[in-house]
């Protein structure tokens, strides 16, 4: 549920540190019907043009606070709140080329009453200016 | 319309029902909360992790504004849904202990809106429920566990947790059914958006078919797959173990456990009826019983159209309340 509201897609763009692309980030939203504390995230998953980003290359930022996807296992206290766009940053030198690019997100939640992970999957074409 | 039937049946709503427009920030919580009072659903059911950002720690602030939304538009909190997140920890669930803290931690939240009930998911086992009821009875909120399909009232779970009440001779311990146990079909929009997901429409229609008409799911999955259905109408056929269709006449049986309702529906038709769940029965069993509880909307609608379709879960739900009005009159 709310796949299709996970990237948004107008907020995909480079990112920049002392005068270098170091990578590029987008605007993400939970797919479940309510938010959840970052310890039940289970997993993210990027991927660029049908590669996989290596997780060790993911961060996740909420309310002014930045994880990686080992911190967010053990974060007891930040949540992702229903519907709230978070920050998911791609450590990539030289970000993305100007262009499209297919951009897919997959979001793994652990909850409670469910045997398995609940997975969310978007997947955008995407545009760098 | 009026707020509720002759019998005492009152009409209520769910935020959750409206949790596609809340999620992108069409609605806010007061607009949903002034949404359900225009159409005269005056109690109002809530999520906390849904649309109460920083839940379970909100302020006294928040509390204060919230009972004055409440006196403003003329509403009551009658249930907060409970979630008890017992995977907090990758390896290893909370310990008995640390669920009586959430429930400490919910009662509260309960007892804070003025909302009478929680709502406790199926899966919390009775021996759980026994050690909370003392903490219920301190806040004098009622625990209903969430009677879902597919879970239904005669099902052992369900059976052991009346039987745990019972013997308790408690009144904080009882059930709060979702309708959703009273699925005569499965529902079209559902269907609909596997079709578009790459199933075949053949085998999605014969499993709705034969789900209608009574048969055994495990048959339904093993037709599909002889059919040579994919993984998709596989999947659909598999639906029907999570879909149960039982007798809306239970109601009135087990009416003395029952706290609140959760008035699940998934599409209301221009002609005003509901396509998968059939109130017409519904209400009749309920009024038999004296009900004197809020049927609260549960749209989950939106989840099966929003990947093509527009989702109005303000209309869907106005309609669904129009039906009730005119059963009640019935």
């Amino acid at each position: 549920m709310f796949d299709r509201y996970m990237i948004c897609e107008e907020t995909v763009r480079n990112v920049s540190q002392d005068g270098r692309v170091t990578g590029f980030q987008f605007g993400a939203r939970i797919a479940y019907y309510r938010g959840l504390g970052l310890s039940m995230v289970e997993g993210l998953a990027v991927s660029v043009d049908g590669e996989a980003v290596s997780p060790d290359h993911i961060r996740f930022t909420v309310g002014n606070r930045t994880f990686s996807l080992g911190e967010m296992e053990t974060e007891y206290e930040a949540r992702w709140e229903f519907g709230e766009v978070a920050t998911v940053s791609v450590l990539r030198p030289g970000g993305l080329t100007a262009g499209e690019h297919k951009l897919e997100f997959t979001e793994d939640l652990r909850i409670a009453y469910m045997p398995f992970p609940l997975k969310g999957r978007d997947a955008k074409v995407v545009r760098i200016g | 319309m009026t707020a509720g039937s002759r019998t005492g049946i009152r009409r209520g709503v769910s935020l959750y029902s409206y949790q596609e427009e809340y999620f992108l920030r069409k609605l806010s919580l007061e607009q949903c909360i002034a949404e359900a009072a225009k159409i005269g659903a005056f109690g109002i059911e809530s999520i906390g992790e849904q649309m109460m950002p920083g839940f379970p720690n909100l302020s006294d602030a928040f509390y204060e504004q919230w009972h004055g939304w409440m006196q403003q538009y003329g509403t009551v909190a009658t249930c907060h849904d409970a979630m008890l997140d017992t995977k907090k920890y990758k390896h290893r669930l909370l310990t008995d202990d640390e669920c009586m803290v959430e429930f400490e931690r919910d009662l509260r939240h309960a007892a804070k809106l003025g909302a009478k009930v929680i709502r406790v998911l199926c899966m919390v086992s009775p021996e759980i429920m026994i050690k909370a009821v003392p903490i219920a009875e301190k806040y004098d909120v009622k625990m209903g566990i969430e009677v879902h399909a597919p879970y239904y009232f005669d099902h052992p779970w369900i059976m052991r947790h009346l039987e745990a009440a019972e013997r308790l001779g408690t009144k904080h311990y009882g059930l709060v059914p979702d309708m959703g146990i009273f699925t005569r079909r499965l529902p079209r929009i559902a269907r609909d958006r596997m079709e578009r997901l790459g199933a075949t429409p053949k085998i999605l229609d014969y499993v709705c078919e034969a789900y209608e008409s009574g048969q055994l799911s495990e048959y339904i999955i093993f037709e599909a797959r002889k059919m040579g259905g994919n993984a998709l109408d596989v999947s659909w056929a598999e639906q029907c173990r999570h879909s149960v269709n039982t007798n809306p006449k239970r109601l009135t049986e087990f009416m003395p456990y029952i706290f609140h309702i959760h008035a699940k529906f998934y599409e209301m038709l221009d002609d005003g009826t509901e396509y998968s769940i059939p109130y017409e029965k519904i209400i009749p069993a309920l009024e038999a019983g004296s009900y004197q509880g809020y049927l609260s909307s549960e749209y989950e609608g939106n989840r099966h159209i929003q990947d093509a379709f527009p989702v109005d879960s303000v209309e869907q739900v106005r309609r669904q309340h129009a039906m009730f009005e005119r059963l009640f009159a019935a």
